[in-house]
Order: C-alpha cells, then structure tokens, then sequence
C-alpha cells in the first residue's frame, strides 16, 4: 500500500536506529500514547532495537482497554434484550465485563454483529426498522467523529430505531492526569497521530509547557515511531520541551475542522471513568443534549447499571512505569490474555497481553530466533 | 457509581496507582464462535471434552487424519465439516471446500485420497437450485481430485436453524510404505517451507461476507493438494511434517506443529509469501494474513539437506510455483514460534485465542 | 487505537445527501464516506478510519519525510564517523543482553544491510 510500505523500510529504519544509538546519552523513558503505535512496536520488534537507555512505555491509548467496566455491563444488558440488533467493532466483542462478553451473550441467542464502520449499523438499522439497533460507540478523537457523523445521519435521515451506547474518550486530560501522578516516570509523550488528524496540535503546548515534556505527534508505521523516538530523545538530551509534529503527512496544526465542528454539535465534554483508574475530569465526549434521543443509555434504561471494578491486578503502576508487567504477582499466573485480571491483558495492544508474549520465551529469544535464520535463504 | 470514581475531587484525583480491573472470564458455559475458530479454544474443546470422552490411541495423533492399519493397508482416515458463509465466493463454493478440504486432510498424512463419503444438513426453504449448484461443485471437486464420493446422508433442518447448506464429507485414503508424516516428527534443524501465497482464501471470502464487503481481485486458492504431495514425496521421501493451514492460517498450523513436536520454529518474515492485496486487505481490517485461513496451500516440515530438494519439487507443480523456504525448527523455545521482523527484531507468533476479527485499534 | 490507512480516492458521489467515495487500498476497494473532507478530490490520498476519510495525506511531505530519513547519517558513514560506528556496535549488541554469547543476534548482518 501506498505511503504505508515505504514507512517500513528496513535500510531506512536502520538509519533511523543509528541516529537515536548516536544521539542517546543517558536513559530516557517515553510514552507511546496510542495502543496502535504499541501494537506497532511489539508487531516490528522495535522495542529491541533501540538504546537500552530508551525505555519505551506502553500508554493508556488503547480504547478497548480503557473502556469503563460499567460501560461494558450496560452494554451486554443491551445486548441481551429481546429485538435488539448490537452492532460493534470487533475489538469490544472480547473484553470481559463483570460476568460475561459479548461473545457470551451471542452465544445465550443475543443478536450482535461486528460491523466495519459505524454507517453499517445505521445502515442495518434501516434494513430492520421493527428491531432496536445499537451500536457501541467507544473510541478516542479518531473514532469519535465516525460515530458522531452516525448520529447526526440517524437524525437526518429520520432513523428513529437506531441508537449509540457513548463512551469516548480524549486523549490530552489523560496526559494531564498522568502527569500529576506524583511517580509517573513519563519523560516525553509520542503523541497519537491519527487523534492529531482530527483534533490537531492545538491542546498540546500548553501541556508540554506546564509539565516541561517533549510531546511529539508520531504516526504508526516503524518509521514513523523511530522518527517520533529520535526527536523525542533530541529534545531531551537539550533539555527542549516543545510540541513537534513528526507525522507530518497525516496532521495538520488545525487537525479537521469539520470533523471537530461535528464533534462540537454531536458530543459534550464529560467527566469520564477510564477501566481501573478512575475517572479523569473532562476526559470523555457524550452525546450533547440535542441528541440525547439517540442515547442507549437513555433509551434503554441502564443509566443505574454501577460496577464496582475489583482491585485484583497493578495495572495502573504499569500504566505509570513503575512496574513491568511481568513483575505484577498475578502476571501470566491467574491473569493471562486468555484469562485477562486487566485491561492491559485484555487487548492484544494492552501493555501485559504484548508483555506475555515475549515473556513466555524466558529471556533468550533474541538471540535464538535470528541464529535460526542463518538457514534461511532470504536472511 | 463505584467510590473510584471520585468527580467531585480535583484534578489530581485520577490513581493510575490503583488501576483495578474486573475478574476474568475463565469457563465460557456455552460453546462460542471461536470455540470453531481453529485457535486455543478449538484445542481446549478437543482436548477437554471430545479427547476425554473418546479415549483411543489414535487420537492422540490429533494430526489432520489419522493412519490406520487395517488389514496389512495403511489407510488415512479424516472428517470435516463446512459451514461457510457465503455458500458461494470468489473462486470456490461450499462444494469445493467440502472435497478439498477433507481430500487436504488426507494428503497431510502423505495418502493418497480415493473414496469421499459426503452428509448433507439442508435447511428448510432453500431453493434446489440452490441444493444442485452446490452437489455439482462438489462432483466437479470430487472429479478433480481423483476422488470418488461413494456414500452420503441427507438431513433437512426447519427453516431458521441453518444457513442454507452445510456439508460434512469423510475419506480414506492410502498411505504408501514407508511414509511417515505426522506433526510429532518435526525436529531441529528442519527446513519449514510452504507451497505458496498466503490468506488469499481467507480474504477472498471476507471479501462478499456481509458487512465486510470489499473490492479485490483476488479469488480463493481452494485446491486439492493430493498430487503436489505426491510430487514432494517422489523428490523427498522423508518429509518429517504436512499440515494444511486452513483455519487460524499459518500461525495456528505452525504453533500446533510446535507443540505436538515441542520443538521451536522459528520463521523470517520477509521471506513468507503474501500477496499485496491479502496484505493490503488484512492492513485495512486490522488483521494479520499469518491468521488468514488458506484452502490450497501446504506447510512442510522437511531435513534441512533436502530442503532445496523439496523446494524444488514444489515450484515444479502448478499448485506450488510460489513456495519458500520461511524458516526452520529449532531446539530453542519449545513449543513456541517466534518470527524474525523486516527491521531484525524478533516477536512471538501466538496461537490465535478464536476468530479472527477487524478491529479498529 | 484507531487504525487508519492511506487510499486513493477513485470516485466520489453522492448518496441521500452523504458525500461517498470509492477509495483503493493497493488493490483493496472500499466505499469510503468523505463528509469531514469535502472539498477531497479524485485522485488524491486520505487516511481513513471506520470508513471516514479523516485527513488529506499530504504527499509532498511524505516525499520529504523519506529524503530526510535518506539524508539520516550519510555524512558520518562518508567521514567515518567513530560516534557513529561505535553507535551502531552498540545497536547489534543492545538486543543479546539477557543472553551470554554476544554475537547470535546477527549484527554483522545488519550492518551490511544498511549500507547496501
């Protein structure tokens, strides 16, 4: 694919990699914000190559990990009524609330199907006006102006057996909250590049300021987060703290008017629980009070549905830097991604579940796996 | 609302320290998609429900068929079951899967397929028309692959209790003298190589399922392997391994393989073969073409001195022009496989838990 | 999160009022809603997430990203660079620390790719 392989290059990333070895003096612990960047790194095996000294930290930007249990709960509610169409993205299907999944609830006759894009369950909505159709709409700025664009359409289009269960979440509020944490390690942040696509660079001077981070807009291919490393260590090592934006093809200062324009009509900023830390003022968006008729929550009634989340697993000091995954008692014990205690286990970008599998190898793996390739012809 | 959640506090009131999460989901009571989907929850199903249940020795092989002596033969034995949605796809049809697959099975285990015996579960209202393009495409199939079907069963469901057709078909083959192909064979130093481009069934039938639908150019491989196998064979006796990646694709045939043998494989992404438009489909759905399932390919575990040999061999036959030596077995990390990236760093290639399915991050 | 990938618009039209376009993936095609860039054009690159077009790609400055990594590091390898040879030993070294034996990781190897 165009603009995606030649971001893969491994002449160049090598480049890229002697560059970060020649610039790094001293140990330095950044942020990768987005669980797609994280899912990159682990995918890529970047992680081993940089300086010892550069310590990747796996960010909370994975919205199918940060989607709060409570959420979850109201959603197989939903999902388990009599009529109703639950329509999702696939990634939710898995995560685990109180008692069961979404799978589960299929599996007791539910009616929920995976869809690509949020216009195929308003879509399926039409096809089915005598069945309630709801769509689980979770995500971070990305995602969010898809789904608000789906509601506004439901509207215009009169679709009055179509709803959204809302639970967004944005991106800047979590970095404040992180950053106020009293240990929180975090150096630098690689900023979500596609969360930057829509919402731009705008909200990010301040912070960088305020809390004298280097914030760096990185996109996702291993030439992108290689790039995004560099300047991140660059600024460090000079002791800069400016907002960069090394993703340049994809993001513009301004981000999307349109799209945030849509989001201003659709959503309203709220307080919003992140799964296992609690809520973060102002960190969501739900639906604004003209299109409260389009609320789930509402519609069916679970506004009273409140999980306590059981304190069983630390992922919220792994979040932090303080601790490896594979340090945490219940690590590939009782919690393993078949059998995930936590959100970080959940998703196969979440911190833990990326961790177990390299942890299974018991240490070696990077010697061993390369001296088999000596056989290979393509090596 | 639980007392984390503490709103009315300032703005240092979010405790990443205290990150807490839900109890896991350990037992599913019900049978879920994904106990269908070739991953972890297949092999938990076989192995705590059916395996218990069935006792034998044979089983135990769990490879893609079993070998049996009877009568002083040596005849492969293997079953399978087609629920594939749509019953009709770019480059096959339910038909065409329910003989190759099973004819597949077969030639893993280095037979020679001959006899098909083929199950029918109709469901109530679909058109006959429907019931006669599938039966031609499996007599076409069965053609083919120089198999004969020689017995069947018809079951109809009431309507809404099936999707149209599914099919079960069962054959036996005949295992030559001396062959010995099984998962447990595999051994460090063994050359992996598969016959061809990868995910390209898988994404064909993405491609038309609802709710999925894409544009692409690209048709199923669905194919029967009976004579590359044999072509191998005559090349190189001694071919340790065979396994069909049909669901859970390349990642899942060589994780089973790894276990069964508890060696490692290790595997050189650049060197496994996939097509753009897999690669390009999987990038946009956010899956990975080593998950994608494959109708027409094989995976062979053969010694590393004749591995050009086989390589050979396989290029030489028109279902086998585009093998590659990926990689090798190895005495490191038992049990696991681990693939070398483009950029030179190393990850673990997983076991898939169920299906596979796109997500958005 | 959010998963996007860059397509060329192949057409654009509209449908019930909603500005749609056909977008290619390398060979993959998909129906692409492009209401957030309306004024999109054929033949142009977007990123595009769940469906939505959310962002032009900006194509020069992907050209220019590239030649930058390209110009990466040229100047040391002409000159010899110590920094920068001492950088990359430690590079094929860095990945092997749990494991005793040096060398298995293959660096030799690497270094030769990354000049060729």
């Amino acid at each position: 694919m165009k603009y995606l392989e030649e971001f893969q290059d491994p002449r160049l990333a090598r480049r890229l990699l002697d560059e970060i070895h020649a610039v790094t003096t001293r140990p330095w612990a950044l942020m990768e914000v987005c669980g797609g960047q994280t899912h990159s790194i682990i995918r890529h095996g970047i992680d081993q190559l940089l300086p010892e000294q550069v310590e990747l930290i796996h960010g909370p930007g994975c919205p199918v990990c940060v989607t709060p249990l409570e959420t979850i709960d109201k959603a197989l509610e939903i999902a388990s009524r009599p009529g109703v169409i639950f329509c999702s993205f696939g990634d939710m299907l898995r995560v685990p609330g109180s008692d069961r999944d979404l799978f589960q609830v299929r599996s007791h006759g539910g009616d929920v199907r995976v869809v690509y894009s949020p216009l195929d369950a308003l879509r399926i909505a039409q096809q089915n006006p005598e069945r309630e159709v709801v769509f689980f709409g979770i995500g971070f700025e990305t995602t969010a102006p898809p789904n608000a664009m789906t509601v506004y359409q439901a509207e215009k289009l009169g679709v009055k057996n179509f709803s959204m269960l809302v639970s967004h979440v944005r991106v800047p509020p979590a970095i404040e909250a992180l950053m106020t944490s009293p240990d929180c390690r975090v150096q630098a942040f690689l900023a979500a590049g596609h969360v930057c696509s829509v919402m731009g660079t705008e909200e990010y001077p301040e912070l960088a300021e305020r809390f004298r981070v280097p914030i760096v807009v990185t996109g996702f291919e291993p030439l992108d987060i290689l790039e995004g490393v560099r300047r991140a260590v660059i600024q460090l090592e000079r002791g800069d703290h400016r907002v960069e934006n090394a993703y340049e093809r994809a993001v513009r200062p301004e981000g999307n008017p349109a799209a945030r324009r849509m989001l201003a009509d659709v959503f309203e900023v709220t307080d919003r629980p992140w799964r296992g830390i609690g809520t973060i003022p102002a960190s969501g968006w739900r639906l604004s009070e003209r299109y409260r008729p389009y609320d789930a929550e509402h519609r069916f009634e679970v506004g009273d549905i409140a999980t306590q989340e059981p304190a069983a697993c630390r992922s919220g000091e792994v979040l932090q830097g303080l601790l490896k995954p594979h340090e945490c008692e219940a690590f590939g014990t009782t919690c393993t991604p078949r059998t995930p205690l936590g959100a970080t286990m959940v998703s196969s970008e979440g911190a833990c579940a990326a961790y177990y599998l390299y942890r299974r190898l018991g240490g070696p793996v990077a010697a061993a796996a390369p001296t088999a390739m000596e056989a290979s012809p393509v090596g | 609302m639980a007392d984390i959640l503490t709103t009315d506090a300032d703005r240092e009131s979010p405790d990443f320290s205290k990150f807490s999460c839900p109890t896991p989901l350990r037992n599913a009571e019900r049978v879920v998609m994904g106990h269908g989907g070739g991953g972890m929850l297949s092999a938990e199903l076989v192995r705590d429900v059916f395996a218990p249940a069935f006792g034998g020795a044979h089983l135990a092989q769990l490879g893609d068929s079993a070998v049996l002596d009877l009568g002083g033969a040596r005849i492969a034995f293997s079953t399978d079951t087609f629920v594939v949605r749509p019953l009709f796809f770019p480059g096959g049809s339910i038909g065409d899967l329910a003989v190759n697959g099973t004819v597949n099975d077969l030639a893993m285990s280095g037979a020679t397929p001959a006899y098909l015996a083929c199950g029918f579960v109709l469901e109530e209202g679909v058109g006959l028309d429907t019931v006669t393009r599938v039966a031609e495409a499996l007599g076409a199939a069965a053609r083919r692959a120089g198999v004969e079907v020689v017995t069947g069963d018809t079951k109809v469901v009431e309507s809404g209790h099936g999707d149209g057709v599914y099919l079960n078909t069962s054959g036996l083959g005949l295992v030559a003298p001396g062959v010995d192909i099984r998962p447990q064979r595999a051994r460090p130093g063994d050359v992996v190589i598969v016959s061809g481009d990868l995910g390209v069934h898988g994404v064909a039938v993405m491609s038309v399922r609802e709710g999925l639908e894409f544009g692409v150019e690209i048709v199923s491989d669905c194919a029967p392997l009976g004579g590359l196998v044999q072509a191998l064979l005559a090349a190189v006796p001694d071919v340790h391994v065979l396994r069909d990646p049909t669901r859970g694709g390349l990642a899942a045939a060589l994780n089973e393989i790894a276990v069964a043998a508890d060696v490692g494989v290790s595997v050189d992404e650049r060197a496994v073969p996939v097509p753009p438009e897999v690669a390009n489909a999987c990038a946009v759905l956010g899956l990975d073409p080593w998950y994608v399932a494959n109708e027409g390919k094989l995976v062979a575990f053969v010694p590393r001195e004749q591995a050009e040999a086989a390589l050979a061999a396989l290029r030489a036959h028109s279902l086998g022009a585009r093998a590659a030596i990926i990689g090798e077995c190895t005495d490191q990390h038992p049990g696991m496989v681990v693939a070398r990236t483009g950029l030179g760093g190393t990850r673990v290639v997983d076991l898939p838990l169920g299906e596979q399915l796109p997500r958005i991050c | 999160m959010c998963l996007a990938v860059p397509g060329k618009v192949l057409e654009i039209e509209d449908r019930e009022g909603t500005r749609m376009a056909v977008v290619d993936f390398g060979g993959v095609v998909k129906e692409v809603c492009l209401e957030y860039l309306p004024d999109l054009q054929v033949g142009e690159y977007t990123i595009v997430h769940v469906g939505f077009a959310l962002q032009r790609l900006d194509e020069e400055s992907a050209r220019q990203t590239l030649a930058l990594f390209e110009g990466l590091g040229l100047l040391e390898e002409e000159f010899g660079d110590q920094w920068a040879i001492a950088a990359k030993a430690a590079g094929a070294e860095q990945p092997t620390d749990d494991a005793p034996g040096g060398d298995a990781h293959g660096g030799p190897q690497r270094d030769e790719e990354a000049r060729a």
